[in-house]
């Protein structure tokens, strides 16, 4: 194989690991947005307690990995609903910034609370034997695990596609995005529609987290770090968009990691002159709505 | 991104008998108790002469938050890059100090300020075309962009190691720089002040009056034939100038410049800081940066380990509790207890 | 139960004066201030060293002459040079110290060194490793390293040893990555090889995605593969990265400074940190007195789990170097006294025998060659060679800012 293609493959390859990752954590973001208009900056919080669920998980009770990432799921989304309903629904009417206020603070306790229960040392797990090593496709062998991650997005956007596309709860979800009042005064509960996104998106949020540890590893100041990252991913997008955040995920991982293999010393800039080009041409991202002031 | 629960000073409404133009006049009038944060300010001096240097840190939060308050408060302008106009301020007094010797603070200063402020002008004038979600990204984008290219251009920032050799000349060539930082309170102070009255001045001028009517109804203002593209951008290169000026304060304090004053979490602190305090009301600026900086001082002295989660904690409460930052809470306080003796 | 063992070395260290010294009154009570990163994504590191230190005060309290040192602690929070400035500020003239210890990240120890002159007040650096620190103010000593003393030598090494003769380098992008990277092509080039890929990865504070990096490498084919990135997290992403990529099959060897095979993250890396060489000066294997000792403390202090690291050892030895200070002045500690009694000191460290070079205020040391091996089901570090007595190498060839 010529070397070029070679090399447009791994980046490729690597670039839609990379895209699926952000895409599994970032997507439920995007929906809470688009439906509740809620800044909710404390969602990188929810895949940061999700990778140290998933730690306890392995390492405290020995369930394996697979097992592990579902389970996180579950624990993540039953926690966030009575953290939805007690702290977040004050405040769906309050201001944006009071929402960043808000929000940020949880992120802050979160940080703090998880410092104290794990320490601040970042924990690892070890992955189960068939994620570790190499895949062989045939024309090229890729890292087992990446191979991994590229799968569980692509099943995420299936399942999330039919949810969204082929049932009734999808099709709320999707009236009360485009025209909340109107999904309302036909009847349609827009309170518990939010409550089941905001489960769902914060369970992802935490797969997402689990699914990280392997790559970008996991500490409290994950919460943090990688919260631009998301945000870029949700705007991109497009609010609300299943498919802009897919499109966005996967362009940015892409653009990303080509930056990094064929510049490494221009690296970090890549992303941040796509978002910036893509906001200017599209301020509403790829499939928002068109912005309404 | 509507603003509209964010409220000017309290509305006469219950007093009918005040004239428009009169309510405006009483508005500019100096009110006594005014007053206060200066007397605070001076007395803080001999009160607490080893807390000095943690001052003219609060000054300069104070300085870069009064900058915000300008386009966020007044303008509607919401930033998430502010730091951007800050780091430049700091980087040019350091780069003019470091490499050409330009130690002069005065003439430092203001050079900060200028810099930051045709930065501010450039990125205002493309950017402020956008609003919302879009422009959030778009400043946040931007500023980050700024810190990386800082980091890449080490031969003149220092990177991330900082840039080393300031050295700042004495003020007005007799006050040198101590190590209680009695020095650089004073200066700080007066440069706060300074810049407080100009703030103050344009929020209550006509031209200030016309950006809250952006905030509250862009297409109105738009309607009403206000330019309304301009008075954005002016009131942007007002503001990135004032954050030049903390930046440059800063990068003269502490003789020291580090990328981290480009750093996405200053500019995200300073948005705290202000929410804290109370948007769009002048004071909110100093409330929001006293409150947050003892906050975070003390706890981080109680606990050097866990601080966050209480400083998490008091943001959670501000919100739950005192919705209109602190400054409206005292003010609803305020008003009830009047409501209540009249 | 780490805040419970905590609070009784808390209390232990409280009570230690009237325990000791019931009857003696000249003992004096020196206040030394501690700055290090507490908080955030880089607390771990900075617990290392404070542990450290906490541990040879408890365990050595004959060493400071009848006499007691009080910590006081500043959270320096991230490491933009200004807190910690302000804290060392505070701590000179609110407190009083007599001496600053601590310093985790370069930017807080360059920023806070005109203070040490300006007041007077000595530092030791436990960690910092950008190598000119020192030569900022006279009243600074190290106990830590530089990134000189690893990079250099493991240059020689890959080149005489390894039979490496081309090297890619990947190195996180800020000056002790810059540094290390500096020091390890000096030293490779000596030998006649030749570095074909220089990549910086990103900056220090989160981990990124390494695999573009490592992909580009893996297509260049070098024989050796120098890795820095910062203590902590960023570690295990390498070697878990380098071994997703299989470019141990592809012949490609993994070598860096010994952060890389940290003893903190070590278990963590799992199988794909087999048979990397490292360079360093200290890993919790040793086998020792003074180490075997030091651990055994270590873990009976802080639980059977806890592994202390160079960062600790760095607390360790910089507690050891003001007690020295403290004994030696009869607890009247000056500056200058306190900066004439570093001067040459010498010490059994855990790490082994280390001094205060007498010029330039920096550590002298033996650093050794790491390779990670399997042993009793778990990753050990052996020592498979020495280079004794190790001066920082930037200063004596005099390169850049060390030559000055």
């Amino acid at each position: 194989m010529p070397q070029f293609l070679e090399a447009a493959i791994s980046i490729i390859f690597d670039g839609l690991a990379y895209a699926m990752l952000l895409f599994v954590i970032s997507v439920g973001l995007s929906i809470t947005m688009g439906l509740m208009g809620f800044v909710n900056l404390a969602h990188g919080a929810f895949a940061m307690a999700g990778g140290y669920v998933t730690v306890s998980l392995m390492n405290g009770l020995g369930v394996p990995f697979l097992p592990s990432l579902g389970l996180t799921f579950v624990s993540i989304a039953l926690i966030s609903i009575p953290l939805e309903r007690l702290v977040y629904a004050p405040l769906y009417k309050a201001t944006d910034l009071d929402q960043v206020l808000l929000s940020i603070g949880l992120v802050f306790m979160a940080i703090g609370a998880v410092t104290f229960v794990y320490g601040p040392s970042p924990p690892s797990v070890q992955m189960p034997e068939f994620l570790k090593g190499q895949i062989d496709l045939g024309f090229k062998v890729f890292p087992s695990y990446r191979f991994f991650v590229i799968l569980v997005g692509f099943l995420m956007i299936f399942l999330l596609w039919f949810g969204f596309e082929r049932t009734i709860i999808g099709a709320k979800i999707r009236a009360a995005v485009d025209n909340r009042s109107m999904a309302q005064s036909i009847g349609i509960n827009v309170d518990r529609l939010f409550i089941l996104t905001f489960a769902m998106g914060s369970g992802l949020a935490g797969i997402g987290g689990g699914m990280a540890i392997e790559i970008v590893g996991l500490s409290p100041t994950f919460a943090i770090n990688y919260l631009v990252l998301f945000l870029i991913v949700v705007v991109v997008g497009g609010l609300g968009s299943l498919r802009g955040a897919f499109l966005a995920a996967i362009v940015l991982g892409i653009v990303d990691t080509a930056g990094k293999y064929i510049w490494p010393e221009g690296g970090a800039f890549f992303i941040y002159v796509v978002t910036i080009a893509v906001l200017l041409v599209r301020p509403d991202g790829f499939f928002g709505k068109e912005h309404v002031q | 991104m509507t603003m509209s629960e964010v409220q000017p000073p309290s509305l006469p409404t219950n007093s009918p008998k005040v004239s428009p133009t009169q309510y405006m006049h009483d508005r500019v009038r100096w009110r006594l108790s005014e007053a206060l944060p200066w007397i605070v300010a001076v007395g803080a001096f001999w009160v607490f002469p080893n807390y000095l240097v943690l001052g003219t840190q609060m000054i300069i939060m104070i300085i870069f938050a009064l900058s915000l308050d300008l386009i966020l408060g007044y303008a509607g302008i919401v930033s998430l890059g502010h730091a951007a106009y800050f780091g430049v301020g700091a980087y040019t007094t350091g780069i003019l100090s470091a490499h050409f010797g330009w130690n002069e603070p005065l003439s430092g200063l203001l050079m900060g300020g200028m810099v930051a402020g045709v930065f501010g002008f450039a990125s205002g004038w493309l950017l402020l075309r956008y609003h919302g979600l879009a422009l959030i990204m778009l400043t946040l984008a931007t500023s980050i962009m700024l810190y990386e290219f800082a980091n890449v251009a080490e031969v003149w920032t220092g990177g991330f190691d900082g840039l080393l050799g300031i050295t700042i000349d004495p003020i007005f060539g007799i006050f040198e720089s101590d190590l209680w930082g009695k020095t650089y309170y004073w200066y700080s102070l007066f440069v706060l002040f300074l810049v407080f009255l100009a703030v103050r001045r344009i929020v209550y001028s006509a031209f200030g009056r016309g950006l809250v009517g952006i905030r509250e109804n862009t297409k109105r203002m738009h309607a009403i034939g206000s330019p309304v593209h301009q008075r954005l951008v002016t009131i942007y290169v007002i503001s990135t100038i004032i954050a030049g000026f903390a930046g440059a304060l800063f990068a003269q304090s502490t003789a020291y410049v580090t990328l981290d004053v480009l750093s996405f979490s200053r500019s995200g602190t300073v948005v705290i800081v202000l929410i804290l305090g109370g948007v769009g009301r002048l004071y909110g600026a100093f409330i929001g940066s006293i409150i947050y900086m003892i906050i975070e001082d003390e706890l981080s002295r109680i606990s050097p380990e866990f601080w966050e989660f209480g400083l998490g904690l008091v943001l959670v409460l501000v919100v739950m509790f005192f919705r209109r930052g602190l400054l409206g809470a005292a003010e609803d306080a305020m008003k009830r207890i009047r409501g209540a003796s009249s | 139960m780490k805040l419970k063992t905590k609070i009784l070395l808390g209390v232990t260290a409280a009570l230690m004066p009237f325990a000791l010294n019931p009857a003696s009154s000249d003992a004096a009570e020196v206040k030394v201030g501690v700055v290090l990163t507490y908080s955030g994504g880089a607390a771990h590191l900075g617990k290392q060293i404070d542990q450290g230190m906490q541990l040879y005060m408890d365990s050595h309290p004959e060493a400071f002459g009848g006499h007691t040192v009080k910590l006081i602690k500043r959270d320096s929070k991230r490491p933009g040079g200004d807190i910690a400035k302000n804290a060392v500020q505070e701590l000179i003239t609110r407190e009083g110290v007599k001496i600053l210890a601590g310093f985790m990240f370069s930017p807080n120890a360059m920023a806070s060194a005109p203070l040490a002159t300006q007041g007077k007040v000595p530092m030791i650096i436990m960690n910092a490793g950008t190598a000119w620190i020192p030569s900022l103010s006279p009243y600074i000593a190290r106990v830590s390293f530089t990134m000189w003393h690893s990079g250099y030598p493991l240059g020689k090494y890959a080149g005489t040893e390894l039979g490496c003769k081309t090297a890619a380098a990947g190195y996180t992008d800020y000056p002790p990555g810059k540094d290390s990277r500096n020091a390890f092509k000096t030293g490779f080039e000596t030998t006649g090889g030749s570095l074909i890929e220089d990549i910086p990865m990103g900056g220090p504070r989160e981990v990124p995605d390494f695999t573009p990096f490592f992909q580009r490498v893996k297509n260049a084919k070098p024989d050796c593969f120098f890795v820095f990135v910062p203590a902590g997290n960023h570690a295990t992403a390498v070697v878990k990265t380098y071994e997703a990529l299989a470019m141990a099959d592809a012949g490609i060897r993994l070598i860096g400074p010994g952060d890389i095979t940290q003893d903190t993250e070590l278990q963590g890396m799992g199988k794909g940190a087999i048979g990397m060489i490292t360079m360093h000066h200290y890993a919790a294997d040793y086998d020792t007195p003074q180490n075997k000792k030091f651990v055994a403390a270590w873990k009976k202090a802080y639980g059977a789990d806890s592994t202390p690291d160079f960062m600790a050892v760095g607390g360790w030895d910089g507690m050891a170097a003001i007690a020295h200070a403290v004994k030696t002045q009869n607890g009247n500690v000056s500056a200058d006294g306190t900066m004439a009694a570093l001067s040459g000191w010498s010490f059994a460290s855990p790490r082994g025998q280390i001094s205060i070079d007498a010029d330039t205020r920096d550590i002298v040391m033996d650093v050794n060659v790491h390779k990670v091996v399997q042993r009793n089901g778990r990753l050990a570090i052996e020592v498979i060679g020495t280079v004794p007595q190790v001066k920082d190498p930037c200063k004596e060839l005099k390169i850049g800012k060390c030559g000055k």
